[in-house]
């Protein structure tokens, strides 16, 4: 029991947890922002891999960390501009070309590292992003070294999450893209174009999903390799239900979702071998099973979630 | 009429080899509500549609106060103040009334959506046409006729002058229907001028100032409501006298089924309490009632796909049960599904398959389709119920709405079922079509067959049915014999006041 509350006592635990969730919180309104305009982008795997690949390679060749975020964000975006000529334009399945998406950019990912990037027995690495100490709250007993002393992807990537509820919430551009995921019949019959927002929405989304997955090669580690992603980008779409593709409880499930797992890290360590480690790897999972399986039963899907969309036909 | 709002002038469409619109001309007077009356197919959406900016036409073009309309752009038509009430709606079911009415009407790269002013607006529109609506309820909480009010304040918010319903009555009920009408002759007195799409000559009759009449894409006929006769305009709308068969006297046979005080039970609330009737070989017994009182549930009990909770079924001379969806096939139950593209058909499948699915053990050989028998019996319904539109091995979405019924009716009929259940069967079909469905349940009934017809169309019950029972809340009243009721009567149990007709309700 001791050994439980020193663990939730710890500054450093939920430390870990903001920095564990970055990449989730990122990836999953990606995936958010294409769902709300009715594509479900399966590429979201492939597209952080190589999110953190390009990215990675870009500060490895010279470039500052802030333009390897946004090469990922690019490169992404070119990914997201693929699925949506794939599923909005041809109208192809969104399972199929997303799973394609993620297979072509993971392989791709790795045989352009290991073009650009010579054999060698440790991996290269690159000088990461530095935590910032946000001046005044870091100073804070506890909640200072918890939330206020993290690398600037991390704060990034919760004012986007704020940003996202703004936007999709209480902006006109919000409503067209929800109006374009629920009924795309309406939306082209008020003026709007469905088929440019759903492609605004993939290439953005694609972009977030990229960044999420730089923030790994970037912040959390310093180098990079081909299965360093690990399924996150499965979770984030397990996410998304669970948020009732609400972007603010997206924020949270990825939260939660970090906190079993920087949780279960220290139980491990905590309980010493006592336990094999297998069975906290599979905590996070088990756990986020049981919220989606609670949280879901409520959710309230985009309507025309992957339908897509032609016009004059009904 | 004052001056012309809408000016349609040679508009032509052609997909394929099909015309569906041929040099059709049509104005709109300021206030006024014309009636675009046809039979389905006869090109009065596809001319909405084109008016709407959804298709554009081959020739021919639309002039709105006196501007030209560019065509193809739903956004000009739109400025130009035109409003759409489509028969699907175009709204969304998740989001909430305000926002399904505001969505494209701000600049999408506004930083803040004016909900204030927004819902000031719809309120006040709202408020001036009697439209009632909560702006803040999800839109898929709402009724059906709840929600074709938020299309048209949808169309008023965006400032129409003109307003186009497509067949606005489908899916409403007969006093959603008559509350609709009301409305919409208050929006004429107001200025805003009108046209509506239908094929049902009562409400064109009761509405419009002026009936326009399309038929094969051409405009056939022009008459003021006022000097034209519900005779005349079917005749014009079908191209020759349309006359619905009315049933000839008989004497029923032996009763094949019987509800003894039957109640289910659905969630904890009664929506079948305590039942009775009896159905005799050779008689048509009809269930009148608004939709929504438990006819629906009625049906499926009948059919199998649902569980009585107390009472009693008796299927010739022997109690039952619960009937299963097979057991009602094997008993030869057939069945018209009140909604036939949700339950009657599937629409991506051949029409073959859609006409064995339920008998298909009597169509395999070893294990395996015997398709030659399958499409063999489909071309023999196709002959015998004459389904027009499409063959065998077409996907039965193809078929119009009436088609599709035929071929229902057809793939029940033609076995010669002992008991009919038909539900709404002639429900949103044109006036030919309605002719020919009633007339092949009275071809069953003269075979002896016994038919439940359940059905909110007083002169179809009037038509077809030897005795009648209403079903309000869940309950049925006692049956009275065709002879002895009038509409009015009817239409007095249809809202539950049956108790004082002096026949006590046998509980």
């Amino acid at each position: 029991m001791n050994a439980l509350v020193d663990i939730l006592a710890s500054a450093g635990l939920w430390a870990a947890v903001l920095r564990i969730a970055t990449p989730l919180i990122l990836g999953t309104l990606g995936a958010l922002l294409c769902e709300r305009s009715g594509v479900l982008n399966l590429g979201i795997e492939g597209i952080m891999t190589f999110g953190a690949m390009i990215g990675w390679l870009a500060v490895y060749n010279g470039a500052d960390l802030w333009t390897g975020l946004l090469v990922a964000a690019l490169a992404g975006g070119v990914f997201g501009f693929l699925h949506a000529v794939l599923t909005v334009t041809l109208g192809l399945s969104q399972h199929v070309s997303g799973l394609g998406v993620t297979l072509f950019a993971s392989s791709f990912s790795y045989y352009v590292f290991r073009l650009m990037v010579p054999v060698a027995g440790t991996p290269p690495t690159v000088e990461p992003f530095q935590p910032i100490a946000i001046p005044g709250l870091s100073d804070l007993p506890f909640f200072g070294p918890a939330f206020f002393n993290q690398t600037p992807p991390t704060y990034l990537a919760i004012l986007i999450a704020i940003l996202m509820a703004y936007i999709i919430l209480r902006t006109p551009l919000g409503l067209a893209i929800r109006m374009a995921g629920e009924n795309p019949h309406a939306a082209e019959a008020q003026g709007i174009n469905p088929m440019a927002v759903r492609y605004g929405a993939v290439i953005a989304g694609s972009a977030l999903m990229a960044v999420g997955g730089a923030f790994l090669t970037l912040s959390a580690f310093n180098s990079f390799f081909p299965t360093m992603v690990q399924g996150r980008g499965w979770i984030c779409i397990a996410l998304v239900v669970f948020a009732s593709w609400r972007p603010e409880r997206a924020l949270l499930g990825a939260l939660l979702f970090a906190f079993f797992d920087g949780f279960q890290l220290r139980l491990q360590t905590a309980l010493n071998g006592a336990v094999p480690y297998q069975i906290f790897l599979m905590i996070p999972y088990v756990l986020s099973i049981a919220a989606l399986a609670v949280m879901a039963r409520r959710a309230r899907v985009p309507q025309a979630l992957m339908q897509p969309y032609r016009r004059g036909e009904r | 009429m004052s001056e012309a709002v809408l000016e349609i002038s040679g508009v032509s469409k052609r997909f394929g080899t099909n015309l569906a619109n041929d040099n059709i001309s049509l104005s709109l007077g300021k206030g006024e509500i014309v009636a675009l009356l046809g039979e389905n197919g006869a090109g009065k959406t596809t001319l909405m549609s084109i008016l709407f900016g959804h298709y554009m036409p081959d020739s021919g073009h639309v002039r709105v106060m006196g501007q030209d309309l560019p065509p193809g752009k739903p956004r000009a038509a739109i400025r130009a103040g035109i409003g759409m009430v489509h028969q699907h709606f175009s709204l969304a079911p998740n989001l909430t009334v305000l926002e399904n009415v505001m969505t494209g009407t701000e600049s999408l790269w506004s930083v803040a959506s004016n909900t204030g002013p927004g819902r000031a607006k719809l309120m006040a529109i709202s408020e001036r046409f009697g439209l009632k609506v909560n702006p803040d309820a999800r839109l898929g909480d709402l009724s059906v006729g709840e929600q074709q009010r938020v299309e048209i304040l949808k169309a008023l918010y965006n400032d129409a002058r003109i307003l186009v319903l497509d067949e606005p009555t489908a899916v409403l009920t007969n006093i959603e229907a008559e509350k609709l009408f009301s409305t919409l002759k208050d929006m004429a007195r107001q200025g805003l001028s009108l046209i509506f799409i239908s094929h049902k000559l009562d409400e064109v009759m009761a509405t419009a100032d002026r009936v326009v009449v399309l038929r094969g894409g051409k405009l056939v006929a022009e008459r003021k409501a006022a000097e034209t006769s519900k005779a005349e305009l079917a005749e014009l709308m079908v191209g020759r006298a349309v006359k619905r068969p009315v049933r000839e006297a008989s004497t029923p046979g032996e009763t094949v089924l019987e509800a003894v005080g039957v109640t289910v039970r659905v969630d904890d609330v009664d929506r079948l309490k305590a039942i009775d009737f009896h159905l005799r070989a050779g008689e048509v017994l009809g269930i009148i009632g608004v939709s929504g009182n438990g006819q629906t549930l009625l049906a499926q009990l009948l059919s199998g796909t649902a569980k009585r909770t107390s009472g009693d079924l008796v299927l010739f001379g022997h109690g039952v049960g619960d009937l299963s969806v097979a057991d009602a096939v094997h008993a030869g139950i057939g069945r018209i599904p009140e909604d036939r593209n949700k339950e009657g058909a599937i629409g991506e499948m051949a029409i073959w398959e859609n006409a064995v699915l339920e008998r298909l053990s009597g169509y395999s050989r070893h294990g395996l389709v015997d398709r030659k028998s399958a499409i063999d019996f489909a071309g023999r319904i196709i002959s015998a119920f004459d389904v027009r539109g499409g063959s065998p091995t077409s996907r039965i979405r193809l078929l119009s709405g009436g088609n599709m019924q035929k071929l229902i009716l057809g793939r029940n009929l033609i076995e010669h079922p002992r008991i009919l259940v038909a539900a709404q069967p002639a429900r949103g079909l044109d006036e030919g079509a309605v002719a020919a469905v009633h007339e092949r349940i009275l071809e069953a009934r003269r075979a002896g067959c016994a038919v439940l017809l359940i059905s909110e169309d007083l002169e179809e019950v009037m038509a077809l049915a030897d005795r009648i029972q209403a079903i309000v809340g869940g309950r049925l009243s006692p049956p009275v014999k065709a002879e002895d009721v009038d509409t009015r009567r009817l239409g007095l149990m249809m809202a539950g006041e049956w108790e004082q007709e002096g026949v006590a309700h046998a509980v």
